[in-house]
């Protein structure tokens, strides 16, 4: 029985992949959306093997996205992490500028893109700071979060036993880890988000937005789903990772 | 860290009567936003006695205790211990909510260890010290396990553990067992009675629940309403080490009774 369950849950969600394959299949057969914007999955996997492997323009443009993400990311997190802990342990300073965080957090990121454009120039540079300032502020906001809400009877309880201010500082911080990758993933979703928007809108040479578009432009649609796809799988390997990084390393969060 | 040499032994047998006080408390006072909670309050307490601090509601129990272990600033007065204020004795505390006070990215055994990073100890002597306290209770539970894979009476073990590795002068708890099902308090009280037998640590336990208040004590502090004053200090003498057939011993019952006429007089006032 127990064996059962395993099988279960560790299967159970990808039993959907199928049923997706076979209602896709279903609807070209059946002709239900024009076949010329939805070809079927095998002339989609074929665009997508030979993007990726045959020196196809897919593999070099995945690699782009991916390192421009990295780099915005670790941006956000060498800036975000140092100024979310000030402002959690000063409240006031935290108070004072709330509503100025809060403001450009609300802010679509999108609506900034002339502006970077402006001062970045269209190389990489605006499109990397831009995803690292989306980034940036959720993580700002989360660490902030986080170390305000360490909870007060464990650093109590290592002040009662001697800890100086450093080590109370280390409490605090691990304290706040957990939600530190909250903020962590969903920075990097949005860095994703607005990395794969820049590369579309804001003139470049290459990356999976740009792909996604060109391939558009040119009425290729299996290879726009290849490019699709590409970046579907590039959000989900992200948040895979973190997810073991945070069970590995954080693995109290939660209990 | 300078103990007096009296200190130091501290399996030391329970001393008399007429020895000068461990504790004292003088003239202390504290107000929160307006309300006077202690006002000129004095005590004393004995070394190596085991003392329960009861009373009505809102009367500041955990506030005096907290007062005492310099987790709260006094607004008057002095406590000494032996001399020395709390900044100059090694102590233990133990919070109510073991939840929140252990460290869950620690182990338990590195919880245990952790007071021992603060008092200059090599890495191989806080192991000896670890490893002496798990021995000297006999403590069986896996403590390479995290808090949060351990049930609530064994987490409150390991806080309980964790103050007793500095070998302290002095044990404070809040309500330790306050968050324990019936079956783990009644496990547990006989634990705190095995190694305050073991030690004679001078020993202050905040309870809500009058019958182990009087169980686990040498003396039963029974406080008024506030302005909080002492309304009794009650001695159990009954002899340890105790049991579930203490709960009908004659003498156990008296002193509960009494304390219990106690607490009535004072919440009716």
């Amino acid at each position: 029985m127990k064996r059962l369950t395993i099988f279960g849950t560790r299967y159970l969600r990808f039993a959907g992949l199928p049923i997706f394959l076979i209602i896709w299949q279903l609807v070209v057969w059946l002709k239900i959306v024009d076949p010329v914007l939805l070809p079927g999955p095998g002339p989609t996997f074929v665009a997508l093997w030979h993007g990726l492997t045959t020196g196809g323009p897919l593999a070099h443009d995945f690699g782009r996205t991916v390192s421009r993400v990295l780099q915005a990311i670790l941006i956000a997190i060498v800036i975000g992490v140092p100024v979310g802990v000030l402002l959690g342990v000063s409240e006031k300073i935290y108070q004072s500028i709330e509503f100025i965080v809060d403001f450009f957090r609300s802010t679509p990121t999108s609506a900034l893109f002339p502006l970077f454009l402006l001062i970045f120039g269209v190389g990489d540079q605006a499109k990397v700071y831009i995803s690292a300032f989306a980034a940036g502020l959720v993580i700002v906001f989360n660490t902030a979060y986080g170390v305000m809400n360490a909870r007060k009877t464990r650093v109590l309880a290592a002040r009662v036993m001697g800890a100086r201010p450093f080590d109370r500082m280390v409490v605090i911080l691990l304290e706040s880890l957990p939600q530190n990758f909250i903020g962590l993933r969903s920075g990097v979703s949005l860095a994703l988000v607005i990395m794969i928007s820049a590369e579309m809108l804001i003139g470049s040479t290459d990356g999976l937005g740009l792909r996604v578009f060109e391939e558009q432009q040119r009425f290729d649609m299996p290879a726009m789903y290849a490019g699709i796809f590409t970046a579907g799988a590039l959000g989900y390997g992200f948040n895979l990772i973190l997810h073991l990084v945070e069970k590995r390393f954080v693995h109290w969060a939660g209990k | 860290m300078a103990l007096p040499a009296s200190s130091m032994n501290i399996a030391a047998p329970l001393p008399a009567r007429s020895q000068r006080p461990h504790v004292t408390i003088q003239g202390l006072c504290k107000r929160f936003d307006g309300n006077t909670i202690y006002d000129d309050f004095n005590l004393e307490l004995r070394r190596g006695e085991f003392i329960s601090i009861f009373g009505p509601n809102g009367c500041g129990k955990s506030t005096l205790l907290n007062l005492i272990a310099g987790l709260l600033p006094r607004d008057g007065g002095s406590v000494l211990f032996d001399g020395a204020t709390i900044d100059e004795i090694k102590f233990g505390y133990v919070f109510q909510n073991y939840r929140d006070a252990l460290f869950p990215w620690l182990s338990a055994r590195d919880n245990i260890a952790y007071p021992l990073r603060f008092m200059g100890l090599s890495k191989i002597q806080r192991k000896e010290k670890v490893d002496a306290v798990i021995e000297r209770f006999a403590i069986r539970i896996d403590l390479n396990k995290y808090p949060y894979q351990m049930s609530g009476g064994q987490q409150q073990l390991v806080s309980i553990l964790r103050a007793l590795v500095v070998e302290p002068e002095i044990l404070f708890l809040d309500e330790p067992f306050s968050a324990l099902d019936y079956e783990m308090t009644l496990f547990m009280r006989d634990q705190m009675q095995r190694m305050f037998e073991q030690t004679r640590t001078t020993t202050l336990i905040v309870s809500h629940d009058l019958e182990e208040a009087v169980y686990l004590a040498d003396c039963v502090l029974l406080l008024t309403r506030a302005p909080t004053q002492v309304a009794d200090f009650t001695v159990v003498d009954v002899a340890r080490p105790r049991s579930f057939k203490t709960l009908g011993d004659p003498e156990f019952v008296r002193v509960k009774t009494h304390c219990l006429e106690v607490f009535t007089r004072e919440v009716r006032k």
